[in-house]
């Protein structure tokens, strides 16, 4: 089978609260797939789920041709082959930036020391931080922080990566840089499913965009259909506050 | 804050604290009992004549401290990541775990001394020391690990639990991201309230006297009932205070080093 992630009537609640109310997604191989809905709507949760960092309680999830929700597999195995970048970084503080990226594949993967070094500095070149490897997170700037946390993700070379919002908490500024990494990873290929508000970033690499509106996928297509002449009533709404709020 | 507000400020607190400290001084040397006050306590010849003695017992507070603190380290830090465990498989040792801090935060360290230091070299079974050091070192052990695994507790706790979750998201495992991720970071806040808690435990080494090993304080008071005259108490209280100051600017010094270079950049 061709398909690199397929969610199947994914159900996700919080207590009472009931996040996720049968979500089905496929995402093909090398496809890069961008969530978009408002805050509430389940992305982050959805991200999470696909992660094994929240337990689902209905529906499956399957990834390479492997249920990932299935009883009994072993979490940390799949995690390592699932990127995960965070709206808020989350770099080790007491960490280098390279130890940062080189935590996981010693620790999880088993590599020597040397060996992890020398493909972090690799990495760290391709994006441009090699003058970084020896700073602490604290000492580099937002865009800086999460262009680690990307590389720190990539490390594990997983066949997927899932983007939480991971502009959301950056200066202006400072968005673009982190933009013009996810283009590079899409460009090589890499199969992404992207939580954003950045509409018109979103347009620019997203083979589909997916509107996510109270724990179900609304209405899905290419871009230009979804973001210019969305069919749902609710996509048309969001898209207009968005437009109020100068975001598209 | 301007200059001139500044210096108005420092010119306050130093007249502030000169007046304080003079008024409380003439209250005490013009107290009707002063004199004799002074006899029994200040005695420059008692205070050279016994502080030899008192510091060589005082070698032996800072053997059973040393002793003792690298157990209650250890300890400490088990004891907290039991009560950190998660899921119902471990509650029985989450309940042990608390109760163990419960029962030897409750009791009085003078009297786990005493019924540790008195009562188990009288079972006489094989093996077990007869030695009261020996018993006062457990005990002090038993009750600063309930103290101390409270502190790296707080300190886990503190650890924002999205540098777990990232940990986790890498494909560490549970006791992988503890040890890499979430205890060094724990480890590192709680310096300063676990120093605390390492003075309060230099000083009750002096508790161990009360089963007869003859440390400061016990060699004090030996001193005190030879001589009618306490001095010897004041001398054995200024080494106390000798060994604690240090350790406190050490932890002062270990904290900021931490933070600068966290700030650091490395290039």
């Amino acid at each position: 089978m061709s398909e690199a992630v397929l969610l199947d009537g994914v159900h996700k609640s919080f207590g009472q609260l009931e996040v996720l109310r049968g979500v089905d997604l496929v995402l093909e191989e090398h496809e890069v797939v961008c969530l978009i809905g408002a805050s509430g709507s389940g992305k982050s949760t959805l991200l999470r789920c696909v992660n094994l960092l929240e337990p689902i309680n209905r529906g499956r999830i399957v990834v390479e041709g492997q249920e990932i929700t299935a009883r009994g597999v072993d979490v940390n195995r799949i995690r390592r082959r699932i990127g995960i970048v965070f709206q808020a970084y989350n770099l080790f503080p007491h960490m280098s930036v390279l130890r940062n990226v080189t935590l996981a594949p010693t620790l999880a993967l088993r590599k020597s020391r040397a060996e992890a070094e020398t493909e972090a500095t690799a990495l760290l070149q391709r994006f441009g931080l090699a003058d970084k490897r020896n700073d602490y997170p604290d000492s580099l700037s937002g865009g800086q922080q999460q262009r680690v946390a990307i590389v720190r993700a990539l490390a594990m070379q997983p066949d997927l990566m899932l983007l939480d919002e991971v502009t959301s908490a950056l200066d202006p500024e400072l968005v673009a840089e982190v933009l013009e990494v996810i283009r590079e990873l899409a460009a090589a290929g890499m199969t992404m499913l992207i939580a954003t508000h950045e509409m018109s970033f979103a347009r620019d690499i997203a083979d589909r965009i997916c509107f996510l509106d109270e724990g179900v996928i609304l209405e899905q297509g290419p871009p230009e259909q979804i973001l210019s002449a969305p069919k749902e009533r609710r996509t048309q709404q969001f898209l207009q506050r968005i437009i109020e709020a100068g975001r598209l | 804050m301007s200059g001139g507000e500044g210096r108005r400020s420092a010119v306050i607190a130093v007249v502030s604290t000169v007046v304080f400290f003079t008024v409380l001084g003439v209250l005490i040397t013009h107290a009707p009992g002063w004199p004799e006050v002074r006899r029994t306590f200040f005695d420059w010849g008692q205070f050279k004549d016994s502080l030899p003695e008192i510091a060589r017992a005082f070698l032996l507070n800072v053997k059973i401290f040393c002793i003792a603190e690298v157990f209650i380290l250890v300890f400490a830090l088990v004891l907290a990541v039991i009560r950190s465990l998660q899921g119902p498989a471990a509650l029985p040792l989450r309940l042990l775990g608390i109760a163990y801090a419960d029962f030897f935060r409750g009791v009085p360290t003078i009297l786990v001394i005493a019924m540790l230091g008195f009562g188990a070299p009288a079972l006489q079974l094989k093996g077990v020391p007869l030695s009261t050091t020996f018993w006062g070192i457990v005990a002090l052990v038993l009750v600063y690990t309930a103290y101390v695994s409270e502190v790296y507790r707080a300190g886990i706790e503190s650890v924002h639990h999205s540098q777990a979750a990232a940990a986790r998201s890498l494909g560490l495992t549970h006791w992988q991201s503890l040890r890499a991720v979430v205890l060094p970071q724990a480890v590192r806040r709680v310096i300063p309230p676990l120093l605390n808690d390492f003075i309060g435990l230099q000083k009750d080494t002096a508790l161990v006297g009360f089963l007869g090993s003859v440390e400061a304080f016990k060699q004090s008071q030996i001193d005190a009932a030879a001589t009618f005259n306490y001095t010897s108490y004041v001398a054995a209280a200024v080494l106390f205070v000798a060994l604690t100051i240090p350790l406190a600017r050490f932890t002062d010094w270990l904290v900021l080093r931490d933070r600068r270079r966290r700030q650091a950049t490395g290039t």
